[in-house]
């Protein structure tokens, strides 16, 4: 097979969930003979571009286009294909995310390929192209066949470890034409929260829930964030009522995360809740009532006072870290 | 505005999964359909934007007869008319085809989608729908107002979100908090009955995709209840091997 990897920076820094699609790439190229090409749109910081190679790429391509920096879904669509063209590809991997999808979707149709999302493993070859992915909110999983030539498969964030024993790449530095037309959805503005460890790339998340009683409680919560390095989420009340950003609640209708270790604070533990963190690791869950549904789905448990435990936890994290 | 709103027919989000038929279907006994609820959020945005400006809302699902309870639904909640296109949905690119081919015998100002289904959860409908009508895609989208003929909308991207704009015709994939959830009233509810409900044949399309035999995750073990922050230091660091 000849596999494409299109990757995603966040200010210049290649995301983990793309180091370990390139990963999931090499160990698919290594499985099925063929070769690893990774695309790069946008600048990328030059010490990052040495961990593409490790990751296990064969050729790097980078199209540092400034108007690519930003996810223009259109654009990037566009610049994929023609790359996928140019190397020969037949199957093109790429981390699921918001852009990632998005992209995905609209290359299925530019490359009459067959598309699967949510991917959790490496395909079984031995009749035709079998993979599996994670359905239901992670509550199932199915195997899946691709019928086309082409194929397209973004996967799942934590399922693949990334490969840090490859060899330093070059990079070939692309130009190539972009239209205007691909620009006609126009991004006018952004708000970012920078120096914060993105939610659905974090290896720890620590959450909030309704159970906190007020965003002037967040301190608390972001201590023990910091401590860990972690992201921080909450529950869907906890941003319906604006005590946290949008972009960090957690559950069916918010972030889907698969850190190693999710601390559940003062969060009671409903199914819909649950269908955004059942892929983590570890949980943990701090509530005061041993009833909490949360505790069922939990591998370690405290049944006592957020305000007593959090505090003392972050001291016992900081104590161990010296 | 003429806005379509593409809504899928899934399980209520506390059913539980289980599979039948040596795990090759979904076990529908027992389980509530509902609305996607990402395509809820669709819909009610696109009944507020029909209120301020004017127009008509189709809906549409491509499913067997089975979704239409689904489809009246959304005519109780402000659709106008609704559209089941008589196909099972094989895969996404099979309902992108019949949605595009819809959509290009009318037009619509906008197609409003969900962000994801929550059976498959691909999130790749409005992005193959887009490509194959030529128009923008944008996904997922927190925020959508229409100024004349452009649409401003907030798109979320990790830790932030992105102000967009884009002229019309064009789809989006929708979230929270576009709008609130609306609940249909006996009015709506009276009125969704004799509402339109056409139903059309599906146009061929090859599905490219198949899905073979599903499975459910392993059961979790106990939870291990502990006394103090110590103990579970300990057990982060020593079992866990986390910390
Ligand atoms: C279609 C649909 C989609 C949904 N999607 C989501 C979603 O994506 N994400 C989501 O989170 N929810 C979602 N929900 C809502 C969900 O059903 C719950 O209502 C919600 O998760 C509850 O949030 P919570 O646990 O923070 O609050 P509560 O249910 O109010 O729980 C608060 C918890 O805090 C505990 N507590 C209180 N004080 C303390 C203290 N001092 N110390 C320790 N513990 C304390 C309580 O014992 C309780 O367990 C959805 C609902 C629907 C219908
Ligand atoms: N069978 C269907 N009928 C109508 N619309 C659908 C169907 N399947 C998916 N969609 C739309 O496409 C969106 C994304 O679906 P998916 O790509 O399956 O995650 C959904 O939220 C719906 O708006």
């Amino acid at each position: 097979m000849s596999i494409l990897v299109y990757i995603e920076q966040d200010q210049g820094k290649v995301k983990n969930s793309s180091l370990e699609a390139i990963s999931y790439g090499a160990a698919l190229a290594e499985k099925s003979g063929g070769k690893v090409s990774v695309l790069g749109l946008g600048s990328v910081a030059d010490e990052d571009l040495d961990l593409i190679g490790q990751a296990g790429a064969d050729a790097i391509y980078q199209v540092a286009d400034e108007r690519l920096n930003s996810g223009v879904i259109q654009a990037h669509a566009y610049m994929v294909a023609q790359v996928y063209d140019l190397v020969g590809a037949n199957t093109l991997v790429l981390a699921k995310s918001s852009l990632g999808d998005a992209v995905a979707a609209r290359l299925a149709i530019k490359l009459n390929a067959g598309l699967v999302s949510n991917v959790v493993g490496l395909p079984d070859l031995s009749a035709g192209f079998v993979v599996k992915r994670s359905i239901f909110t992670g509550k199932a999983f199915v195997e899946t066949g691709i019928e086309a030539e082409n194929k397209i498969l973004a996967i799942k964030k934590n399922t693949h470890p990334i490969k840090t024993d490859g060899a330093v790449v070059p990079v070939e530095k692309l130009t190539l034409d972009l239209p205007d037309t691909v620009f006609a959805a126009k991004i006018t503005d952004m708000e970012k929260a920078s120096g914060e460890v993105l939610l659905p790339e974090a290896d720890i998340v620590v959450s909030g829930g309704r159970g906190l009683n007020g965003p002037e409680n967040w301190g608390m919560i972001e201590d023990l964030a910091e401590a860990l390095k972690a992201a921080k989420g909450c529950s869907k009340p906890v941003s319906d009522l604006g005590w946290r950003p949008h972009h960090e609640h957690v559950g069916q209708t918010g972030v889907k995360v698969a850190p190693a270790l999710y601390i559940a604070v003062a969060i009671s533990g409903a199914i819909q809740h649950l269908a955004g963190v059942n892929a983590s690791r570890y949980i943990v869950v701090i509530n005061k009532d041993p009833d909490a549904p949360f505790f069922k789905a939990a591998d370690y448990g405290i049944v006592g006072d957020a305000f007593e435990i959090v505090p003392k936890l972050t001291e016992a994290i900081k104590a161990l870290k010296q | 505005m003429n806005i379509l709103v593409c809504i899928t027919h899934v399980p209520d989000t506390t059913s539980k999964i289980r599979f039948t038929d040596e795990n090759t279907q979904l076990d529908k006994a027992g389980v509530q359909f509902i609305i996607g609820p990402y395509d809820d959020y669709a819909l009610a945005r696109a009944v507020e934007i029909k209120e301020q400006t004017g127009g008509s809302i189709s809906v549409l699902n491509v499913g067997e007869a089975e979704t239409e309870p689904t489809l009246r639904k959304a005519l109780a909640i402000g659709a106008d008319e609704a559209i089941r296109v008589n196909a099972f949905p094989r895969d996404a690119h099979f309902v992108a085809k019949q949605i595009a081919h819809q959509a290009k015998e009318k037009s619509y100002d906008m197609i409003l989608m969900g962000r994801e289904s929550i059976d498959f959860n691909g999130g790749m409908v409005h992005g193959m729908v887009g490509e194959l009508l030529g128009i923008p895609s944008i996904s997922p989208v927190m925020k959508l107002e229409i100024e004349g003929n452009t649409a401003k909308m907030a798109r979320e991207i990790e830790g932030g979100k992105e102000f967009i704009e884009v002229g019309l015709p064009f789809i989006a994939g929708c979230q929270e908090p576009i709008a609130e959830w609306k609940i249909p009233n006996m009015r709506g509810i009276m009125s969704a009955r004799s509402k339109p409900l056409q139903v059309v044949d599906a146009v061929s399309a090859d599905p490219r995709t198949a899905t073979k035999t599903y499975e459910l995750p392993a059961p979790k073990g106990e939870v291990k209840i502990v006394a103090d922050v110590d103990q579970l230091v300990q057990l982060l660091k020593n079992d866990a091997k986390i910390l």
